[in-house]
């Protein structure tokens, strides 16, 4: 069994909001000086990949299109936790492509990697959350989707994932190859790599290849990003004073005269 | 004539809520793209009143697909029903919602239909004969803006972004579209639907109290449940305590979980990180409890209160009660 984990780089998303600003030529965030990490959920796509791998012995490769250049942290920690080779599609673009562009080059070099059963990704990047990665792999790549799952299991050549839902979860049974977008929920915090394996690490190999070596053409969301801005917030917040029991007294009256009661 | 149609599901008996958005942001779109609206309606039974429902708001042809299957989740039986209705249609914009099912088969139906693709809209205009498309990014801190450039195109509109539109009543018509649909022919399955939030659903709540990694465990939302009670609202949570399990993680509100726009959110011991703050800063009074001053949700919320929940809150229930006479 050989699973692919998608990994994107973003800037920290708890980055203080003194420190974000939108680069007006780019219309993205400057990334330049920012710290940068693996997208949020892409960590527990990892993590549910390793739990696989625990319990099947099946083998995990990380997936990174980026520039190279900047990605090495970040794939180099996918294998202190575990993944077993690292494949960075170098892209000076790949930060700033929308996901309908990107999807091409992924499937493309997801395909190079050989035969692939499953395929995860985050549910969502925690930069522009367009949540369409996954469903357009599997489109491009024939296989199942099931997408904002927490838990997974493989069982004879089907994989059973627990899909967040409006009002609760459903229990899916897909068919392989799949893909899978993958969301946080207890059973799948990420795992925090030992010292002897970041150091390890360090000395593992990662594949670099360059996107024209793929052979793909980006692809086309058909829009464009006309603007990207920060809207002024204009709230002023009337703190009630005094005790607990007059705060609650003040709040509750309150309520009552905006006939919330 | 290039429509807009819109992908209309039914909850309940009834047509959906999200439907109902979605045909609010087509009548605001249509008259660019150039023609009248259209729905696909998916379903697993007849459902009369939701064509009805579309008609009085304004949708002229509703293509209707009826199977058992279009009542499970089953994300690949409402794809090929989409689709199907879609190359019948020939619309110039798909409109889908960002539901659980709807997340999953627009960027799908946008690749079969070698559609452009826009997702997760939170607004819908015309600016220059062109469908321009508002979406949060970047956790919240930044709105951008996108133009459709080329038809057909699909986008997909989060639940409660848009209003639910004033009637429109409009003569229209149903066109009943068979659709194959064998279960173990498609990708995937549905083997068990789990409801986690029966009562009042948190979209629909008009008043939500909301916890967060503050309340410190799941005894503390027992507490938060109560308040809930007494004021006949739903419980939600930001993302740590879903996270940690103290609470389904179908009640987690933000960014990755629900948008709700209630009269009344009250945010306790949530910090008001932009992630959480764009599943909720379209609620009419909002109101923040939480012990640190500094705490960016009082930048949000129009009544504050400095304070440890676990002293505010039951001397507040213990008031609203009495207010209520119960
Ligand atoms: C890609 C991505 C997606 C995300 N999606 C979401 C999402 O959908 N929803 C979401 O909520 N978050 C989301 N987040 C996480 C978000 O960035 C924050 O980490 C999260 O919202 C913080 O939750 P919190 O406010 O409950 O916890 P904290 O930030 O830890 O804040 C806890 C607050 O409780 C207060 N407090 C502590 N004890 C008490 C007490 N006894 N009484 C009163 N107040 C007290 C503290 O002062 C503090 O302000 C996402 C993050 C990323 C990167």
């Amino acid at each position: 069994m050989h699973i692919v984990v998608c990994l994107k780089q973003v800037v920290d998303p708890e980055l203080p909001l003194r420190d974000f600003a939108i680069d007006p030529q780019t219309r993205r965030q400057v990334r330049e000086g920012r710290p940068l990490v693996l997208s949020t959920y892409d960590e527990n796509a990892l993590e549910v990949a390793l739990q696989v791998k625990d319990r099947t012995g099946a083998r995990v490769t990380a997936l990174a299109l980026a520039p190279q250049a900047t990605v090495g942290d970040q794939i180099r920690l996918a294998l202190a936790m575990g993944a077993d080779d690292a494949v960075v599609v170098d892209d000076p673009r790949g930060p700033d492509l929308l996901g309908a562009a990107k999807t091409p080059v992924l499937a493309a070099a997801i395909r190079r990697l050989g035969a692939v059963d499953l395929v995860l990704t985050g549910c969502e990047s925690a930069d522009w959350v367009e949540r369409a990665v996954p469903p357009l792999l599997a489109e491009e790549l024939g296989a199942a989707c099931v997408t904002f799952v927490a838990r997974v299991t493989v069982e004879d050549g089907r994989v059973v994932a627990h899909r967040q839902a409006d009002e609760g979860y459903h229990v899916v049974e897909a068919r392989l190859p799949a893909v899978l977008s993958v969301t946080s929920d207890e059973a799948n915090r990420p795992r925090l790599p030992k010292v002897k394996d970041i150091v390890g690490a360090k000395r593992k190999p990662v594949q670099t290849w360059p996107v024209d070596a793929l052979g793909v053409a980006v692809g086309d969301a058909g829009v464009d990003v006309l603007d990207v801005r920060v809207p002024e917030r204009t709230t002023r917040c009337e703190f009630l004073e005094g005790e607990p029991a007059q705060q609650a007294e003040a709040l509750a009256l309150r309520l009552r005269d905006l006939k919330l009661l | 004539m290039a429509n807009v149609l819109v992908i209309a599901t039914v909850a309940d008996g009834a047509l959906s809520r999200s439907s109902l958005e979605l045909v609010a942001g087509a009548r605001t779109i249509a008259p660019a793209v150039g023609g009248g609206i259209d729905a696909a309606l998916l379903a697993a039974e007849a459902a009369d009143g939701a064509v009805e429902a579309l008609h009085q708001h304004g949708v002229g042809v509703v293509h209707r697909v009826v199977h058992p299957l279009l009542a499970t989740g089953q994300s690949d039986a409402y794809l090929a029903a989409a689709e199907a209705c879609v190359r019948a249609a020939s619309p110039a914009v798909v409109l889908v919602a960002a539901d659980t099912v709807g997340r999953e088969i627009g960027p799908r139906l946008a690749y079969r239909l070698g559609a452009a693709l826009a997702t997760e809209a939170t607004g819908l205009e015309v600016a220059d004969g062109t469908v321009v498309v508002h979406r949060q990014v970047y956790g919240g801190r930044a709105v951008a803006t996108l133009a459709v450039r080329r038809t057909p195109a699909v986008v997909t509109v989060k639940p409660r972004a848009l209003d639910a539109p004033a009637p429109a009543p409009t003569a229209g018509v149903v066109r009943d579209l068979p659709v194959q649909l064998a279960d173990d022919a498609l990708p995937t399955r549905v083997r068990e639907i789990v409801r986690e939030q029966a009562e009042v659903g948190l979209e629909d709540a008009q008043i939500v109290v909301s916890g967060g990694r503050g309340i410190g465990g799941p005894e503390g939302f027992k507490l938060l449940a109560e308040l809930a009670q007494v004021l006949g609202g739903a419980v939600g949570s930001s993302r740590p305590p879903a996270d940690a399990g103290w609470v389904p993680i179908s009640w987690q509100i933000g960014q990755t979980g629900k948008t709700v726009r209630p009269l009344l959110y009250l945010a306790v011991g949530i910090s008001g990180a932009t992630q959480h703050v764009a599943g909720m800063a379209g609620a009419r009074t909002i109101v923040a409890i939480n012990k640190d001053p500094e705490a960016p949700i009082f930048g949000v919320a129009h009544l504050g209160i400095v304070g440890d929940y676990r002293e505010v809150l039951p001397p507040l229930i213990a008031k609203v009660k009495a207010l209520k006479g119960q």
